[in-house]
């Protein structure tokens, strides 16, 4: 193949990961980048959301239709885990970093051992009839398994910001994200707030598990390897940027895809990291960030 | 917490003890559990300057970890080097892993550190898998030369070498404790804009409490080759080893030299005789819901716990502020 | 006329779209008292975050002591001189009440070998002898904002500025802290008081700024700055609804 076919091929995956990427990263945009809440259990929660899909296409359900249904029960865990949080820490008022990370790390871990222990350490698929199969457009070919999921994460995204600008729920949570003291004196509770974004952050997981399930087989611990990715997405984006999220995900996605491509599948996972490592030494509010 | 000549008395009785036990105790499994206990100490003790001192969590423990493994498989391979060259540049390299990550990261939030230590161990990882010399997957086999009559057998050997680290570790973090520097770190785990208004350095403080925790992390990595004779990924950048860093002091207590040392001898001789009879994933499972429960019911850790049975409130993780 | 021990000249600072200060020009002579009032938010604590050095402004400089400090991190302005207490008590936790006072000497270096002599003289200076060993975890209030003082006193500033240093004490607590802030200001340490406390401010200072949306209002003496109008409608306005 020729240097700008490889190049062709590589833009167009490499953009169809990425809109996965971002579909990933969403539920931590909201609440590490809107809450500030590190949650780093989020990437163990999409692949359980991966797994949960899995067992429902299993009796032969769609995965994209399955995800959806458990969105709702994947809101409501959402709301449990924040209460529990915020029981924790928020409430007797030392929701110092230093425990909450620990605390959604050893989530984290408990999660992905719980999946060990359930289903073993074998890669889980699913099947579905479009996997396989490609779409060819000139000399430019992508996998449906690609572009399947990549198409979910514009809409997603279009709906996530219509309800952050257009609802009274959406704005909110914008209001929390921005002050939470002004918020509590206009009377709205922001805990309930809070609760509801984590819900909303829980539900998005389990979106984007079916995602990533459809794009490739899954493993208990392939949340290590995306954990770097989404905050590398969501860190670069700029804190509680929705759209720069699609963005930031795209050009990781595409860096990768070069690197795959022209260097070695086997050093794609390092890229993320060295963006990651890059926004923060010179660029830390992001690319649509405010400056702090 | 302990006079300075009554521990370095306990440090020497127990330097010296260690190395007696090669001359009555004749089973070398005692040797070989007993190095992964120690070999805990010293990576809790190294984790706790930076996290329990200073307030800056590491959750790529494996990365500095794994790092020090290799540095002294390479060496060994390729030069023959002795084990004490292999420890000291395992130490030079975390220093080196732990300034880099750290001044890279620490400018802006303790978030931001937190999370690119977690994506470094994948990155290390990356690394040692598409590197030859190192390996790739299948890893390296590391043979080094018999070790000196005295200590009777490999194990027992690395056991003393191990127990050597323990100590100096402890020594080391006992010093920084109380002094100065111990005074900066828990200022800035404190306040870091009162610290700096009071004049310290706080981002120089940082990146020393990252070099010395990097430098001791991996300085306990580099014995393991010729503890294991064999060392892969899998193994060295092990999960179990980054939780058990930060497990060991959380339970243990932070805010002590004692924490760490007390986490690690319960937690990993509980682990030691549990391996015998459970599987990994149920001793990981169990580590991480202790892990969650000490986090949000006794943060303080088991000090911590202890001192407010004594009815202390010295250690206790109350706001300091009292209603106006 | 003596040069100036501070100068702020024009500084601005902006948070994304938000501008919190500024431009903002103000000198400060070595020794003086300064009160600086103004409703919240009005770009007070952003003030003297630039002159402490926790924040770099946007636009202008700071100049203290006759060298330009506006990009040096705050630690080293410390040790040029500049100490502060923070408006919300910050001690460090964990440690006892004269362990906090060792961490400035400890950096900064004043009263090398008698370091322990000096700290607790300072303790004594403020009636916080008591309490020397005390972990900080079982203050009070006062003797919090007292030792939020003492850390800044130990390493003998020229300019010393307190932050709200008497928000949420008693009558007899805001005299007690009055009358160290004055004895402090005898030996020659310049003190720029932020304060909502009128009658303390007013009694305290001998010179009085008003800030509001970032840019200084009114300036002049205490007195004065009582009867501004422009001063009593955005600020002692506010005042009297405050709760």
């Amino acid at each position: 193949m020729m240097l700008i076919d490889l190049a062709a091929n590589a833009l167009a995956s490499g953009a169809a990961l990425g809109s996965i990427y971002a579909l990933l990263a969403m539920g931590l945009a909201i609440t590490f980048g809107l809450l500030h809440v590190p949650n780093v259990a989020h990437p163990a929660i999409v692949v359980a959301g991966a797994y949960a899909v899995a067992l429902a296409n299993g009796y032969g359900a769609d995965p994209l239709l399955a995800a959806l249904l458990l969105t709702v029960p994947f809101y409501v865990l959402g709301l449990g885990f924040y209460t529990f949080y915020s029981r924790a820490f928020e409430l007797r008022g030392r929701g110092n970093s230093l425990q909450s990370l620990t605390l959604f790390f050893g989530v984290a871990l408990v999660i992905e051992i719980g999946l060990v222990i359930a289903f073993g350490t074998d890669l889980r698929s699913v099947s579905v009839p479009y996997v396989g199969q490609s779409l060819s457009v000139g000399f430019v070919t992508l996998p449906y398994r690609f572009l399947v999921p990549a198409l979910v994460t514009p809409a997603v995204i279009l709906a996530l910001w219509l309800y952050l600008t257009r609802t009274h729920g959406g704005l909110a949570l914008r209001a929390v994200a921005h002050d939470e003291r002004a918020l509590s004196i206009s009377g709205i509770d922001p805990s309930s707030v809070k609760r509801h974004a984590f819900g909303l952050a829980t539900a998005l997981a389990v979106l984007a598990g079916a995602a990533l399930i459809i794009t490739g087989p899954v493993d208990p611990f392939t949340d290590r390897s995306l954990l770097g990715r989404v905050f590398a997405v969501v860190v670069l984006a700029g804190l509680g940027s929705i759209p720069g999220t699609l963005v930031a995900a795209v050009l990781i996605g595409v860096a990768e895809a070069f690197v795959t491509t022209f260097v070695s599948p086997s050093w794609a996972p390092g890229v993320a990291f060295a963006i990651l490592l890059g926004t923060l030494g010179l660029r830390p509010s992001g690319l649509f960030g405010a400056s702090r | 917490m302990m006079r300075t000549g009554t521990f370095a008395t306990i440090a020497v009785l127990l330097g010296a003890a260690g190395f007696l036990l090669p001359q009555v105790v004749a089973n070398p499994y005692y040797f070989y559990a007993g190095y992964v206990v120690l070999q805990y100490i010293v990576i809790a003790t190294g984790w706790n300057i930076l996290g329990g001192y200073a307030g800056y969590i590491n959750f790529g423990t494996s990365a500095f970890f794994g790092a020090g493994v290799y540095t002294s498989a390479y060496l060994m391979q390729a030069f023959e080097a002795p084990l004490v060259v292999q420890i000291v540049a395992a130490a030079l390299v975390g220093v080196a892993l732990g300034v880099a990550t750290g001044y890279l990261t620490l400018r802006i939030q303790g978030v931001y550190f937190s999370i690119a230590t977690l994506a470094l161990v994948v990155v290390l990882e990356t690394v040692v898998h598409n590197t030859e010399a190192l390996g790739g997957a299948s890893g390296l086999t590391t043979i080094g030369p018999p070790p000196p009559a005295w200590f009777k057998g490999q194990t027992q050997y690395v056991f003393c070498v191990m127990l050597v680290l323990a100590l100096l570790a402890v020594v080391i973090a006992r010093w920084i404790e109380t002094s100065w520097l111990g005074r900066g770190f828990r200022a800035i785990r404190a306040s870091e804009p009162a610290a700096e208004s009071c004049g310290v350095p706080t981002l120089r403080m940082k990146l020393i409490a990252c070099a010395i925790s990097g430098g001791i992390i991996a300085a306990a990595g580099a014995p393991y080759p010729s503890y294991a004779y064999h060392v892969e990924p899998v193994s060295a950048f092990g999960l179990l080893i980054a939780l058990n860093a930060l497990a060991m002091p959380l339970i243990g207590g932070t805010r002590s030299w004692m924490g760490p040392v007390i986490g690690a001898v319960l937690l990993g001789t509980i682990q030691q005789v549990a391996t015998v009879t459970i599987s990994s994933e149920y001793n990981i499972l169990a580590v991480g819901l202790l892990l969650i429960a000490f986090v949000v019911a006794a943060p303080e850790g088991l000090l911590g716990l202890l001192s407010a049975v004594r009815g202390g409130v010295r250690w206790s993780a109350k706001p300091a502020r009292k209603p106006a | 006329m003596t040069a100036p021990l501070l100068s702020v000249r024009q500084v601005e600072k902006t948070f994304g779209a938000l501008r919190a200060l500024g431009p903002v020009e103000l000198d400060l002579r070595p020794g003086e008292r300064l009160g600086l009032i103004g409703p919240n938010g009005s770009g007070k604590t952003t003030l003297i975050n630039c002159i402490a050095g926790l924040l770099v402004p946007t636009a202008g400089a700071i100049v203290y002591a006759g060298e330009d400090v506006t990009r040096r991190p705050a630690h080293k302005r410390a040790r040029m001189g500049i100490a502060r207490s923070f408006q919300i008590p910050r001690p460090f936790t964990g440690m006892t009440v004269l362990e906090n006072l060792f961490v400035p000497l400890d950096y900064l270096g004043r009263g090398a070998g008698d370091a322990r002599a000096r700290a607790e003289g300072v303790l004594r200076s403020m009636r916080l002898d008591g309490r020397r060993d005390a972990p900080v975890e079982s203050l009070s209030q006062l003797e919090l904002r007292k030792l939020e003082l003492a850390r800044a006193l130990v390493t003998e500033p020229r300019l010393l500025i307190a932050d709200e240093a008497m928000a949420g004490l008693a009558d007899s607590e805001i005299d007690e802290i009055l009358s160290l802030l004055l004895d402090l200001n005898r030996t020659g340490v310049a003190v720029i008081m932020i304060e909502h406390i009128m009658h303390a401010v007013m009694r305290f200072s001998e010179r009085v700024i008003c800030l509001e949306t970032g840019r200084i209002i009114a300036e002049g003496t205490p007195q004065s700055i009582v009867e501004d109008p422009h001063v009593q409608r955005v600020y002692f306005g506010e005042q009297q609804n405050r709760p």
